[in-house]
Parts: C-alpha cells; sequence; structure tokens
C-alpha cells in the first residue's frame, strides 16, 4: 500500500445553507492507509465537510472522488445510531444482512466475530441499545461500521462523551484495527489526546478551508491564527509529552 | 480483481486446502455451497490451507477459511495457514483469535413447554407489577390522608379537568348514538312480535346495568389510560421520575396518585352523564322512529328500571378506574430508553386496561347476581 494513492479527493468544495458559506473552495486529498483527524471549531463546518463526502449533505461546487465504490465506506456516528428496536448483534449483521444472502448461523458467526473485534462479548450482542453503556455504543456503533470491511471509515468524534479511560481504550482499538485491516480512517474529533495517540496526520479547519494540514507536529506550529489559538494550550502540553 | 472463488483439495503427502479467488462478502454464497461441499473430506484431517490463490479477502472470508482450518483438526493442531499476502496477514491474525469460546449450552427446545412457560411467567410477572401498583398507590393514598397537605390537589383538578371536563362532549355523543341504536334495532326487532313497547325496558336495564359504564369505561382507557402511560413513560425516558426520587419525592404520590384519582372521580361523573345521554338517544329514537310519545317513554321507563340497575351501573365506575389508572401508570412505569418501547407499553397499557375492565364486569355481573341486585 503506497503512501500516494489517495482514498478522498475534494477539490474546490463549496457547501452552503441559504446565504450562509460554510466552505468555501476547501481542498483537501487524504492518503489512503492513513488516519487523517480533522479539527475546527464549533459550527465551522467539520461535520459538514464530513457529511458531504459521504453524500449526506448536496455541495454547490467542486469535486469529491472516493478511491473506493460509495458502497464500502463505514461511518461511526457521534451518537452511535444504533438502530434501538435491533440488539447489539442484529445492529452489526443488518449492513451484512443487505448486502449478500448469508446462511443464519454464518451471519451469527461473523457478528460475534465482529463484536469481539471491537473487543466486546459474545453476550453483549443480545443486549439492547438502551442497555449499553456509551462506550459500548460505540463499539457496537463501530463493529456495524466495519461489518462489510469498509476501505474506508468516517468517524464523527468517536471519543466524545467517553470518560479519559474508555476514550484512550477506544483510541488504540482504532489504531489497533486499522493496522491490522488496513483501511483508511477521516475522523472529527476534539480530543487532543486522539489526535496525538492516533491520528498520522492533523487537518485544521477554519473559515471555510483547511488553514494547516500535515503531522501534528507541524500543524502545532502553523502561523494561522485560529490555528495558533486553538492548539495554544495544546502546543506546550506536546512539547512537555515530547520531552 | 473480483474473480469467481473456488475451493480445491489436495490430497498428496500433505493434505491441503487450495483456495482461490475473491473470498469476498460479495461471493459468500458461493463461498458457503464450496466450504459445505469440503466439509465431509475435512473429517480426515488437513495439515496446511494454501492462500497464494487468493486475489481478495474480507472477514468474511477469512472466517470461512479460518472455519476449514479449525474444522479439519484431529485434536489439538489446527491446519497451518500459508502462502499469505503481508495485506492479508493482519486480517487472519485478528480471525485466528475470535470466536474461540464454546458456544452457549442450547436451550432446551420444548416449543410447547417454552410457550407454556413464557405465558406462566408472563402472568405471574403481569399480577405482580398490578399488585405492586395497587400497594404503591394504597400506601401513597394513606400518607397523604395522614399528612393532607402532602396531596397534590392542584395536580388532581387539572388531571380531572384532562379526563373529565374534556371528556365529556366526545363521551355524551357516543353514548347518545349507543342508546340511540339500541332503541332503533329493539324496535325493529320487537316489532315483528309485538312486543316494541319492551324497547324501553331493554335500553333502560342495558344502559344503566352495563352498557353505560363500559362504553364509558372504554373509551376513558383509550383516551386517558394511553395519555396516562404516555406521559408517565416519556418522563420515565428522560429521566424525570429519577430526577423527582433524588429530591425525596415519591413519584407515585407526585405524578401517579393525583392522576388516578381524577380517574375515580370522573369516571362516574362521566357513566351519570353517558348513561343519561344513553337514555335520551334511546327515548329520541322510541319517539321519532317507533312512534312512542316522551310522556309514554318516561312512564315506561319509571316502571321498568328501578334504582338498583342505576347503581349497579355506578358502582362498577370507580372500580374500573382503579384499574385503568393503575394499569397505564405501571405501563408508563415499565417504559425503557427507546422510541418503540414507550410505544409497545402505551399499546400494552390499552389493550390490558380494556381487557380488565371486561373481566371486571362480569365478575361484577356474578356479584350482583348472587346478591339479587
Amino acid at each position: 500500500m503506497t503512501e500516494e494513492r489517495i482514498a478522498i479527493h475534494v477539490q474546490d468544495l463549496v457547501v452552503g445553507f441559504g446565504r450562509k458559506i460554510v466552505l468555501d473552495h476547501l481542498n483537501l486529498d487524504v492518503r489512503q492507509g492513513e488516519i487523517l483527524g480533522l479539527v475546527g471549531a464549533s459550527g465551522g463546518g467539520k461535520s459538514v465537510l464530513m457529511r458531504t463526502i459521504i453524500g449526506l449533505l448536496p455541495k454547490r461546487g467542486g469535486i469529491i472522488e472516493l478511491a473506493e465504490n460509495g458502497g464500502r465506506s463505514g461511518v461511526l456516528f457521534q451518537q452511535g445510531a444504533l438502530f434501538s428496536a435491533l440488539n447489539a448483534r442484529q445492529n452489526v449483521q443488518f449492513p451484512l444482512r443487505e448486502a449478500a444472502h448469508l446462511s443464519p448461523s454464518l451471519l451469527d458467526e461473523i457478528a460475534n466475530a465482529k463484536l469481539e473485534m471491537v473487543g466486546l462479548t459474545v453476550d453483549d450482542g443480545d443486549k439492547f441499545p438502551s442497555e449499553l453503556s456509551g462506550g459500548m455504543v460505540k463499539r457496537v456503533a463501530l463493529a456495524r461500521a466495519l461489518a462489510l470491511d469498509p476501505a474506508l471509515l468516517f468517524l464523527d468524534e468517536p471519543t466524545s462523551g467517553l470518560d479519559p479511560i474508555a476514550a484512550g481504550e477506544f483510541d488504540s482499538l482504532i489504531k489497533t484495527l486499522q493496522r491490522t485491516l488496513g483501511f483508511t480512517v477521516f475522523m472529527v474529533t476534539h480530543d487532543l489526546n486522539t489526535l496525538y495517540a492516533v491520528c498520522d496526520r492533523v487537518a485544521a479547519l477554519a473559515d471555510g478551508k483547511i488553514a494547516a494540514l500535515g503531522p501534528l507536529k507541524s500543524v502545532l506550529e502553523s502561523d494561522h491564527p485560529w490555528v495558533r489559538a486553538y492548539f495554544h494550550g495544546a502546543r506546550a502540553q506536546m512539547l512537555h509529552l515530547n520531552a | 480483481m473480483n474473480s469467481a472463488p473456488d475451493l480445491t483439495m489436495d490430497d498428496g503427502a500433505v493434505r491441503s486446502l487450495h483456495p482461490r479467488g475473491a473470498w469476498t462478502v460479495a461471493n459468500v454464497e458461493i463461498l458457503e455451497r464450496l466450504c459445505a461441499g469440503i466439509q465431509p473430506r475435512l473429517a480426515q484431517g488437513i495439515r496446511k490451507i494454501d492462500l497464494s490463490g487468493i486475489t481478495a479477502l474480507d472477514t468474511v472470508g477469512a472466517w470461512l477459511i479460518e472455519k476449514l482450518a479449525r474444522g479439519g483438526t484431529t485434536q489439538a493442531s489446527e491446519a497451518e495457514i500459508t502462502g499469505l499476502s503481508a495485506s492479508y496477514s493482519g486480517l487472519i491474525g485478528e480471525v485466528r483469535k475470535l470466536n474461540r469460546r464454546p458456544p452457549a449450552p442450547a436451550r432446551r427446545t420444548n416449543a410447547l413447554a417454552d410457550l407454556l412457560e413464557r405465558v406462566g411467567r408472563g402472568v405471574i410477572a403481569e399480577t405482580m407489577v398490578f399488585l405492586d401498583m395497587l400497594g404503591s398507590v394504597g400506601i401513597a393514598l394513606f400518607r397523604t390522608m395522614r399528612h393532607p397537605r402532602s396531596f397534590r390537589f392542584t395536580s388532581t383538578v387539572y388531571q380531572l379537568g384532562q379526563v373529565g371536563w374534556r371528556a365529556i362532549p366526545i363521551m355524551v355523543l357516543i353514548t347518545f348514538l349507543i342508546g340511540a341504536i339500541i332503541a332503533q334495532q329493539g324496535i325493529f326487532h320487537f316489532r315483528k312480535f309485538g312486543a316494541d313497547s319492551y324497547v324501553v325496558d331493554m335500553v333502560g336495564i342495558l344502559v344503566l346495568r352495563e352498557l353505560g359504564v363500559l362504553i364509558v369505561a372504554i373509551m376513558v382507557a383509550g383516551r386517558s389510560g394511553s395519555a396516562y402511560t404516555a406521559e408517565i413513560g416519556s418522563m420515565k425516558m428522560r429521566e424525570e421520575i429519577d430526577a423527582l426520587t433524588t429530591m425525596g419525592l415519591d413519584p407515585v404520590e407526585v405524578l401517579i396518585l393525583p392522576r388516578v384519582l381524577a380517574l375515580v372521580i370522573a369516571l362516574p361523573i362521566l357513566t351519570f352523564l353517558g348513561s343519561m345521554a344513553a337514555l335520551y338517544g334511546g327515548g329520541l329514537v322510541t319517539w321519532l322512529y317507533g312512534g312512542m310519545g316522551p310522556a309514554i317513554f318516561i312512564a315506561r321507563l319509571h316502571e321498568a328500571v328501578s334504582i338498583n340497575s342505576f347503581e349497579v351501573g355506578m358502582i362498577k365506575a370507580p372500580f374500573m378506574a382503579l384499574v385503568i389508572g393503575l394499569i397505564a401508570a405501571s405501563e408508563g412505569l415499565r417504559v425503557k430508553g427507546s422510541a418503540e418501547s414507550l410505544g409497545q407499553q402505551t399499546t400494552s397499557s390499552v389493550v390490558k386496561s380494556i381487557f380488565l375492565v371486561i373481566v371486571l364486569d362480569g365478575l361484577f355481573a356474578v356479584f350482583f347476581a348472587s346478591i339479587g341486585m
């Protein structure tokens, strides 16, 4: 898997609602097999960018190209978006059931395997979303997003609402799975620890454009005023960590 | 890249399997057939699975290969997997670790016994929930009687307005129509043997003893019982009930007692109004359709029904209200986190309270017959 191949190509993307332009001629390339973290102000268009790439929002102009055809991407929504009427195992089976005709026993085995991959037990599969803790909901949602072995995984604030320990565990889970299965990750996050521990590259979104892009270290050194302000505290923290 | 999958077995010195092509979820039907086809021959044991012919692999394919590897074992040693391309080694390595725990022991599968067990457990659980709610409301009532100042007067009056005052138009309309229909049917059929004047007896007794209270109770179960369940259920969903408890308040006393009391007060009033409306409807039809003047209708009614019939109907009303209120409240408290469960509990609240209202009516019929009322 060469570093040069591009998984997501975004060029001159314009997205707006009414008179408000949220993304203004935005350019971004996500490389295949990397984990890209997107940061930005609240309401600054991070989620809009992700939802536009996924195809949930219409674009006004520009080009979005995905290396894989649309069907092969998985999405982890911020609140998990598990189907509340189905138990955890059925949630994971749902995309499989839609995609192919698996025998019921194989369907169960694959779903159990996916649940184990994300660190849950077979017994957890019988629980309904309302019976799961926040961290477990995220894990089931991740298992569902990975059900069809997507080449591209979108994560919307994967660690929001988790305590630091659970967030750290979820970060390393994503990292491990990404290493073994080799998919590309595009994640929106606010969590500096996630950026530091998981992301290969970081993109900072400001004023509807990508203001800085690169490894976290180089983004920390950016001169863009908003990026400086955003990482103000983090800079010292990271220097301290690196020392 | 997406070449058709294939699976062959080499019976050479080292028995080995050779999967080839795209082992992905898109080809899963072919793959399952291939694996099932080779299954009987695995019993002799295989030593090696050569993956060098694989062009594409995902979790489903990897798991099927892993199953072949495990299925071909004689004892402890599983078949060795070779010829891995670097990009799939992580996946195979991951899958090797999965589903290792033996599946839970299969449960007894006698369908009839299971059904009976479920029904039995269901009946006991439902009864316990009902008794639990009856007890909680009883305790709350007892406590408010000892400390009358803790009684939620405003809330009770508000609920009374919701389930009583605002229900009057629809209750009166429906019972009026029912009375009219009964009278019309009675006249139509009784006329054949010249007994049309007995329509008054039929309408009077039927409406006062049974139909007035039954129709009103069923309407109240559908109208107010469902509203109670949905209100209490959504409060439960949004943890408002937990918030009340943490403030040292008893949710039964604050939320449920006023509602149940309001129903117990409102239902007899609605029953009375409903019965009157039904008699009015019946009288109107006997006059317009049967040609019996209002004066004669009233006179006959006076002879036909005793105060007993009226009392029988009215005595039942508060008990039915209690059943409806308790069922509605307990179903509301059983709502869990999801929107679906709110719908389920509301449905079951209405179904159960209508069922119990009819059962209760039957029990009362037996009781009144035995005491000669």
